[in-house]
């Protein structure tokens, strides 16, 4: 059985945890061999694999190529979250990436450096379990064909720890859109399960209305929501919008992590859709990650901010740029 | 006398489709800006949107007045509408578009 994770690795852990997720409802019956030992039985037979506890990262939103005055210290804060999870005790089994690995470039050949580049930063990683979706700014411009050749599909399906994961594309058309043959393909997909599954989708943009005059939406979502209706344990990770949220609609509960190059404001207060300014003196302020366990059927859900003591103040943030810039 | 008497019905009612005609309003799409950024609509006024892409595909939304519109250099959108409720709406351009996608967008009052 894992060990828990020691949330003393993070550096500072905003909030309480934020554990308000049912990974499987029927979990308390799991030990006197109710409903959910039937599941895991199922998930045996189909898998080969029991529902066992696990503990998983969420990484969004590095942006890798980007620059600007939001965010000066390009990779470092991505650089610093691999660090991060590196030190974790024990390792997570899985880490999704949930897109904008890469911002866009479309001088030739420069986006193709970004991902690579995306690459050679995440093979530090120790966890070698990465998944990954797009994000617009990874693959809107060429329908994802540059995405494919560096990550593979961009919507695909698979079983980890006794719970489904799914992967849902919501960028590569262009739009913030799942699409009918994708739709068709997740319902052809979900039927494969029982309606007590545990299911974790992962995504980039918002499956519901969050905030659409700032393209926080997916103009199908209602359509995929729909597509997870009949099922009991749904958790959807997503990104896209730069900051940590929470949300619960009828049938599933709906987390986004923080991005790893800049913030944008709390958009039931902000009028525009402006990135939060850098602050010398906090130079990864609200830049972070997510990070899940399972326990005892519950989905205990922690939003990490970064912070970096020891890089504080302006002399700090010229020690974490490359030798010769400045602010 | 009946064909004075169908004469007469299909002017009346092509007078009253006539009359009936939303205005049209044009709009046209390129990166990363609507031309023009502000238009004013009139509360109960049914109104024909003619938008059009001049460069690349756009997309053109609008929550709040039913607006989703994909727009490609080839052929001009368009959506007739009639605004219920007065404010400020920000239509946006939704199909990533470049760098400067984020800030596409204009305003629509409805008055």
């Amino acid at each position: 059985m894992s060990k828990p994770f020691d949330r003393r690795k993070f550096l500072k852990v905003s909030g309480m945890s934020l554990g308000v997720g049912a990974l499987i409802s029927v979990a308390p019956a799991m030990a006197g061999g109710g409903p959910s030992a039937t599941l895991r039985r199922w998930f045996r037979r189909q898998n080969g694999e029991e529902l066992t506890p696990f503990n998983l990262v969420q990484l969004s939103d590095a942006h890798v190529g980007f620059q600007g005055p939001p965010n000066p210290t390009g990779t470092k804060a991505f650089e610093r979250a691999i660090d991060v999870v590196n030190g974790l005790d024990p390792q997570p089994d899985l880490i999704l990436f949930t897109g904008d690995l890469t911002h866009e470039a479309e001088a030739p050949g420069e986006h193709a450096k970004r991902m690579q580049l995306f690459q050679t930063l995440t093979s530090r990683l120790k966890s070698k379990k990465v998944m990954y979706v797009p994000g617009e700014h990874d693959a809107a411009l060429d329908n994802g064909v540059l995405y494919r050749q560096f990550f593979g599909e961009t919507h695909y399906a698979f079983d980890h720890r006794g719970v489904h994961f799914i992967a849902l594309d919501n960028v590569s058309s262009g739009k913030p859109a799942v699409g009918t043959e994708q739709i068709e393909w997740l319902k052809r997909d979900l039927a494969r399960y029982p309606r007590t599954a545990p299911i974790i989708v992962f995504t980039h943009r918002p499956l519901f209305d969050l905030r659409p005059d700032w393209e926080w939406f997916t103009r199908d979502g209602d359509d995929v929501l729909n597509a997870l209706a009949p099922y009991e344990n749904v958790t959807i990770l997503y990104g896209h919008i730069h900051r940590h949220d929470v949300h619960q609609t009828e049938h599933a509960m709906h987390y986004a992590s923080r991005s790893l190059i800049f913030a944008f404001p709390d958009p039931m207060t902000a009028g525009d859709k402006k990135p939060v300014p850098f602050d010398k003196e906090k130079p990864f302020r609200n830049l972070g990650l997510q990070s899940l366990a399972e326990k005892k059927g519950r989905l205990d859900v922690d939003d990490v901010e970064l912070t970096l003591r020891e890089f504080g103040g302006t002399d700090g943030v010229q020690q974490i740029l490359k030798s010769g810039e400045s602010l | 006398m009946k064909r004075i008497f169908f004469t007469l019905l299909s002017v009346v009612i092509l007078g009253t489709a006539q009359e009936t005609q939303p205005r049209v309003v044009t709009i046209s799409a390129k990166r990363f800006e609507f031309t023009p950024s502000q238009i004013t609509l009139k509360r109960g006024e049914p109104v024909t949107l003619r938008v059009s892409a001049e460069d690349r595909d756009h997309g053109f939304y609008q929550k709040d007045l039913k607006l989703e519109l994909d727009l490609s250099p080839d052929h001009v959108a368009e959506a007739t509408i009639t605004p219920e409720k007065t404010g400020r709406f920000v239509a946006i351009c939704d199909h990533f578009c470049g760098s400067g996608h984020g800030n596409m967008k204009m305003i629509i009052n409805v008055e």
